[in-house]
């Protein structure tokens, strides 16, 4: 087992690389630097910020500067926001970016597990229906457009929830972040968990455990969930992806200071450094959330692990 | 992209051998079974008003989707002034800026699939075909583009180039052909060991005759499946960008952009956010539809 999450470690390696290279290289491609504003800076001015930025240098040299300093940790300044670097301003957004995808992360993955089971267990019947109904909303509606709809009925109509921001960090403000941020998902998660379960439930192995006498419960929970969640697992990888597509969307429209709205605003504010460093801090982040659910898929099923 | 699980799905319907029937072809065969699926016939329907509207639906209107009517700010929808979805902030006439934003959705839709079907199906037929290392390192490097978090490419590329709507089209189709090259791929496996592949490959075709004559016109279910549901992935994806502000600009439109406008307006506006957000969803409907139908028109488990 170790051996095999080694190994994928090592294939991850010309990844990360392959992409900071990739993206260093499109962004010093950019017509005109971050400088250039609507009124020329003085020349004395300019050849202090480009020493400052490394801008000078020629562009391998740059480059290998660049990918030393991430090697070891540093993401470089941030070009708009002075006196903080990237890393410094990942770390201020990190502990709500992770509070808010994880809570969906974890909603996600059981209300949909469960949602699938049940769907299963009554398939045809008007509880499946009723799912089916959530599952094709949770897939024709956005985020986008979910959030704002959100805020209108239970912040503006109901006035059961804050309607953004923070506050104290109570429940009460993540409770619509985390479900806009979880629903698609909830929806995905619980067609895959319902097709593999019915599947799984027409096997022969299920058929001799039912005629020992089990009944649902130990049937769907000792016998049945093992392998019906391996597709569940495969979407995780992906899925992790998208809930941090998602945040960007989700941290924007509710206020929350992550790092999903730094990115933002520095995109819009072509603060360059910032976002080169919040695309390696995701891409990195990303990538080791697809390399532990391989692990956990390897262990869920031997057979690709003995490959 | 749609992520394994479509792929998975795609690739099983096709990977039986033999998915032809004797007397009528596979496409009239799948084209008789949609039309006996009731949600996609009656979606199909959809799309072709939501279609209709949008390109004819701009001559029988008397507003334009960019001037304002100085005579009708904020004002709720109603027929008798002729705004029959109401006006915006700057006194532009809603329907029209719909109709234009559905037309923008459509045509980037339609282009990025465009390109992404060319470079999917070359990309994964050649691999394919080809086989041995050539496979091995192609199939390495969708791998590689799959780990890594493409919306954040098409930001990086939106920032740096400038919000060029061609940009737009050209970057999202080019980062959703994954999905597309490892379906094909996988059919390409299957149908190279057939009797004609080795026949054309007697009688002296190169290699890249036999992809483009021989591979690449027997791929059609699969790819039309896949692509039809790619499109509304793209107009997710367009409309996402478009929320952000990365997207298109004005005073051009698009149902992402028109979305957003009114979702900071809703309070007090609400008909802004309401009405483009019908549109979007009964297109994405519409097409999750037809793409479903699709998929089971071509099964040949079914049969």
């Amino acid at each position: 087992m170790l051996n095999y999450a080694f190994k994928r470690l090592i294939t991850t390696i010309p990844v990360v690389w392959i992409a900071i290279t990739v993206c260093f290289f499109i962004l010093r491609l950019a017509p005109g630097g971050p400088f250039d504003g609507e009124r020329p800076l003085p020349e004395a001015v300019k050849r202090n910020l480009a020493a400052f930025y490394n801008l000078d240098k020629p562009l391998v040299e740059q480059y290998l500067i660049y990918v030393g300093n991430v090697l070891r940790g540093d993401l470089g300044p941030s070009f708009v926001t002075q006196d903080f670097t990237v890393a410094e301003q990942i770390a201020i957004g990190l502990p709500y970016t992770i509070i808010v995808g994880g809570l969906a992360f974890a909603l996600a993955i059981i209300a949909g597990v469960l949602c699938g089971i049940f769907g299963a267990l009554k398939r045809n019947q008007l509880p499946d229906f009723v799912l089916g109904g959530i599952i094709l909303s949770g897939l024709v509606l956005p985020n986008f457009l979910l959030a704002p709809v959100f805020q209108l009925i239970f912040g503006l109509e109901l006035n059961w929830l804050p309607v953004g921001g923070w506050g104290d960090g109570s429940i009460r403000y993540l409770i619509l972040p985390v479900c806009v941020l979880a629903l698609p998902h909830i929806a995905r998660i619980s067609r895959l968990m319902r097709g593999s379960m019915i599947e799984v439930l027409g096997t022969n192995f299920i058929r001799t455990a039912r005629s020992k006498g089990l009944n649902d419960t130990p049937v769907v929970w000792r016998h049945a969930l093992k392998p019906a969640l391996t597709p569940v697992v495969s979407y995780l990888g992906p899925a992790a992806g998208y809930l941090l597509t998602g945040s960007l969307v989700v941290e924007t429209i509710f206020g929350i200071p992550g790092i999903g709205r730094y990115f933002i605003n520095a995109a819009l504010n072509r603060d360059y450094g910032m976002v080169l460093g919040t695309v390696i801090f995701y891409m990195v982040l990303i990538i080791v959330l697809n390399l532990i659910v391989d692990v956990i898929y390897a262990w869920l099923d031997p057979r690709v692990r003995s490959q | 992209m749609l992520g394994p699980q479509k792929q998975s799905i795609v690739e099983d319907t096709f990977s039986s051998p033999g998915a032809t029937t004797q007397g009528r072809s596979l496409m009239q065969n799948a084209w008789l079974r949609l039309m006996r699926n009731r949600a996609a016939v009656v979606s199909l329907f959809v799309l072709g008003l939501l279609i209709l509207l949008a390109f004819a639906g701009p001559y029988f209107i008397p507003y334009n989707y960019e001037d304002p009517d100085w005579a009708a700010f904020r004002m709720p929808p109603s027929i008798e002034s002729g705004h029959y979805m109401g006006t915006d902030q700057n006194g532009r006439d809603l329907f029209a800026r719909i109709l234009y934003g559905t037309r923008v959705s459509l045509a980037v839709a339609l282009v990025a699939t465009l390109v992404s079907v060319f470079i999917g199906v070359t990309f994964g037929a050649v691999a394919g075909y080809i086989g041995g290392r050539v496979d091995q390192a192609m199939m390495r490097f969708v791998d590689i583009m799959y780990a890594l978090p493409y919306i954040l490419f098409v930001i990086l590329l939106m920032v740096i180039f400038g919000r060029n709507v061609y940009l737009l089209f050209a970057a999202i189709g080019a980062l959703e052909w994954l999905t597309m090259a490892r379906i094909v791929r996988g059919q390409t496996l299957s149908i190279k060991q057939r009797e004609y592949i080795e026949a054309a490959r007697a009688s002296g075709q190169g290699t890249f005759a036999i992809i483009f004559k021989h591979i690449i016109p027997n791929l059609a279910g699969p790819v039309v499946i896949y692509a039809a549901l790619t499109v509304p992935e793209i107009i997710v994806t367009e409309s996402f960008l478009s929320y952000l502000g990365f997207g298109v600009q004005e005073p051009l439109t698009s149902l992402g952009t028109l979305i957003a406008d009114g979702a900071s307006v809703f309070e007090v506006l609400p008909w802004l956010l309401w009405f483009p957000a019908t549109f979007l969803v009964l297109l994405l409907l519409s097409l999750l539809f037809i793409g479903d139908g699709l998929r089971d028109a071509f099964d040949p488990k079914e049969r």
